[in-house]
């Protein structure tokens, strides 16, 4: 089967195309459509999954467009451990997504569109992960950011949805310019884009610094922005103006750890670069810490949620960063679960109470006793309290950053006590104490509940795949892709123990201070850190910065380039145009019509050409 | 006979063409400054009269050219034939439009 892996993205692909070319005609044969194709593309990632931990791997490349004079540009998938266990996370979180959105979008007008665009998004997805070479991955990261922009904006009557996906699209953007960069430079240094190749060149020495750290600095770039990692992660927290389950797949388990993948694809190149690796640590340390403590004072549930995703990505950069790639890669798929299932529960809850407002919330647990259950889980598992799945893979990208750095471990370990903070913070303002808010109940459709019981299967045990009494299986899987320092990362009981005690901290500081449902003790705290308050508020006045350079810089510079065109662009070419008229102007007064006066003209004419020609005979050649 | 007898007066060539270019300045001089168009008509004929002289002079005066000036002259007095009954034909069409033949009123091309 992993020998026609490309049935995988072909299923949903075909999905898209039938939606596109007429099934979207009926919004409920569109639904069952990309239901279908995303589970047949389940189906196979599971065989190839099992396949890929029987041993089987393969590599395919074909020529895709011959170049005359040089390599010609292949296009091809291989199957190997990275790709099977994202082929898994992918199509699982997509199928029980689509199986969610049935129930959260019905009745929605643009229900058909919904769907044709995820089917769409699942194909560019699951290609971009069995891509073997940067130029067809990167031909997937822009297929994957364009679903993004088209389901951010799925309610783009809505000006904020609109602008939220002008804005994602453009900001990621700037990343992805950087990807396209770094993928010519290293074509040009190397002449190859397989990924495997540029392995070797980097390992034996064929592509050596300064070109390496470069390349795959521009290509850690394009990662920047699709993670959303410092500083291009402003657009990620507007990205919530999507359908929630549109949130829950591409804005927290798949797309946006693209980048993540992107760079564990790349490690073998990527650890040749000690200074590579310094940057996405530290870019990813900073970026956890970061965003954690934005989401310590939001108060819309799906932005808390937004904030932890760019703070979790960071996460496995930082993991990545510190050369444990397979930590890096173990976080991303037991976040993608926990994730997903945070979100789908938000989307619960919203469904409910038709805001997205914490505080207007509170004591939901009465009326959604299985989404409290299923996001009190997966805020547990994120928070890092054992045994649940992101205890394991928390802990083993604090081990990593423990050994690299000691400010690198220390951010992990603040930004662990701050996500269990904001998470139950945000737990306890939900479904804690009394309604705030004007819920009233009504009951969930079945296709919204089963996806977050699904999704609660993983969130307890997909931590157990890589847990160290095991022997860490999922460790062992990824072994051998890179060269690996300190792959296979250790246990060690003071780091666990650490994490778990500031884990069970955070927690029970929230409990203290919204465990009641009561605002009063959270307003109290903020009063008196005001200042500071108010900083993070406005999320550290990046978005104000980045205004201020489009708004007034740009645009400063467009106006200046604005009035060049006008006066001086135009100027020459209304210029000539005036003088073209004005001469046809002046010597029409010419053409009078009066035939004696043309007669007069040439008889001057001839005139004087007989004085021109008889004038030096009369002077012997001497005028 | 007029061959044996000396010529009253020779006449060479200089006589033949002043007289011709004197023609064609008078004929000019007429078709530049009249406004009625029989007249430029008739001032143009004069102009070709001077041309025809000049080559007959020219034939008669250089050797080894035969008739050429004379058949040119032929020539020129058919085509001014024909020019004149296509102008006084142009003319006539032009009155009965504008009732008049003065060229300065037939100035519809102006620029």
């Amino acid at each position: 089967m992993s020998q026609v892996a490309w049935i995988i993205p072909a299923a949903p692909l075909v999905a898209f195309l039938a939606i596109a070319f007429g099934a979207r005609r009926s919004p409920v044969a569109s639904g069952w459509l990309t239901i279908l194709g995303v589970l047949v593309a389940t189906v196979v990632s599971f065989v190839v999954l099992g396949e890929a931990l029987a041993g089987v791997r393969v590599d395919q490349t074909y020529a895709w467009l011959p170049v005359p004079s040089g390599p010609a540009f292949p296009l091809g998938f291989q199957v190997d451990p990275l790709t099977a266990t994202m082929l898994i996370v992918v199509s699982t979180v997509s199928l029980l997504v689509q199986i969610y959105s049935v129930g959260y979008m019905h009745g929605d007008a643009g229900y058909a569109r919904y769907f044709g665009f995820m089917a769409l998004f699942t194909m560019s997805m699951l290609g971009l992960v069995l891509a073997n070479n940067l130029l067809a991955i990167y031909i997937f990261w822009e297929l994957v950011g364009l679903c993004s922009y088209l389901l951010i904006g799925h309610w783009h009557e809505r000006p904020e949805a609109a602008q939220a996906a002008k804005k994602a699209f453009i900001v990621t953007r700037l990343g992805d310019f950087g990807f396209l960069v770094g993928i010519v430079f290293l074509f040009a240094q190397t002449g190859t884009l397989q990924v495997s190749a540029l392995a070797n060149l980097a390992a034996s020495g064929g592509l050596v610094d300064p070109a390496l750290t470069v390349g795959i600095l521009l290509v850690f770039a394009g990662a920047v922005g699709k993670s959303a990692q410092f500083p291009l992660h402003v657009w990620l927290p507007d990205a919530m103006e999507g359908p929630t389950p549109v949130s829950a797949l591409i804005h927290a388990a798949t797309m946006v750890a693209a980048g993540v993948y992107l760079m564990a694809r790349t490690f073998p190149i990527l650890e040749h670069s000690p200074t590579a690796l310094t940057v996405v640590a530290t870019v990813g340390a900073f970026t956890a810490l970061f965003m954690a403590t934005m989401g310590l004072v939001s108060t819309d549930i799906k932005r808390v949620l937004a904030y932890s995703t760019a703070s979790q990505l960071g996460y496995m950069m930082l993991g990545i960063g510190a050369g444990a790639m397979a930590a890096g890669m173990f976080h991303l798929v037991n976040h993608a679960f926990f994730k997903a299932l945070l979100f789908l529960c938000a989307g619960s809850i919203i469904h409910l109470v038709n805001t997205n407002d914490l505080f207007e919330m509170g004591g939901l647990r009465r009326w959604r006793p299985v989404t409290f259950v299923a996001m009190t889980v997966a805020a547990l598992s994120l928070a890092g309290i054992p045994p649940l799945s992101g205890f394991w893979s928390k802990d083993e990208i604090l081990g990593a950053a423990a050994g690299v750095h000691p400010v690198l471990y220390l951010a992990a370990l603040v930004t662990g006590f701050l996500t269990a903070f904001y998470m139950f913070r945000a737990v306890f303002l939900a479904f804690a104490g009394t309604s705030r808010g004007d819920a009233h109940a009504h009951a969930e459709p079945a296709s919204m509940t089963i996806p977050l019981l699904a999704l609660l299967v993983p969130t307890v045990v997909s931590g157990f795949w890589g847990a160290p009494f095991l022997g860490n299986p999922f460790g062992a899987f990824l072994e051998g892709y890179g060269e690996g320092h300190g792959l296979a990362a250790t246990f060690h009981f003071d780091v666990a123990a650490l994490s778990t005690l500031l884990g069970v901290g955070g927690v029970l500081l929230a409990w203290a201070m919204y465990g009641g449902g009561n605002l009063h003790r959270g307003r109290a705290v903020a009063a008196r850190v005001r200042p500071l308050y108010e900083i993070v508020a406005n999320r550290y006045y990046v978005d104000h910065v980045y205004n201020w350079v489009a708004g007034r810089l740009v645009l400063g510079i467009a106006w200046l380039a604005s009035q060049f065109d006008q006066t001086v662009v135009d100027g020459v070419v209304n210029g000539i145009g005036t003088v073209g008229v004005a001469s046809g102007a002046t010597l029409r007064r010419v053409q009078s019509g009066q035939v004696q006066l043309y007669a007069w003209v040439l008889f001057a004419g001839v005139v004087a050409i007989a004085v021109a020609l008889v004038l030096p005979m009369l002077t012997g050649g001497r005028v | 006979m007029p061959s044996e007898l000396p010529p009253l007066y020779p006449i060479g060539l200089q006589h033949g063409l002043v007289l011709g270019a004197a023609l064609f300045a008078v004929g000019m001089a007429g078709a530049l400054t009249k406004r009625n168009a029989i007249a430029i008509l008739m001032a143009i004929e004069v102009m070709l009269n001077g041309v025809m002289v000049t080559f007959v002079t020219f034939a008669r005066h250089i050797p080894g050219i035969d008739l050429g000036g004379q058949i040119f002259a032929m020539f020129v007095l058919t085509v001014a034939a024909a020019e004149a009954a296509v102008g006084v034909a142009i003319i006539i069409t032009v009155y009965r439009l504008r009732r008049t033949i003065s060229v300065d009123q037939a100035d519809t091309l102006r620029g």
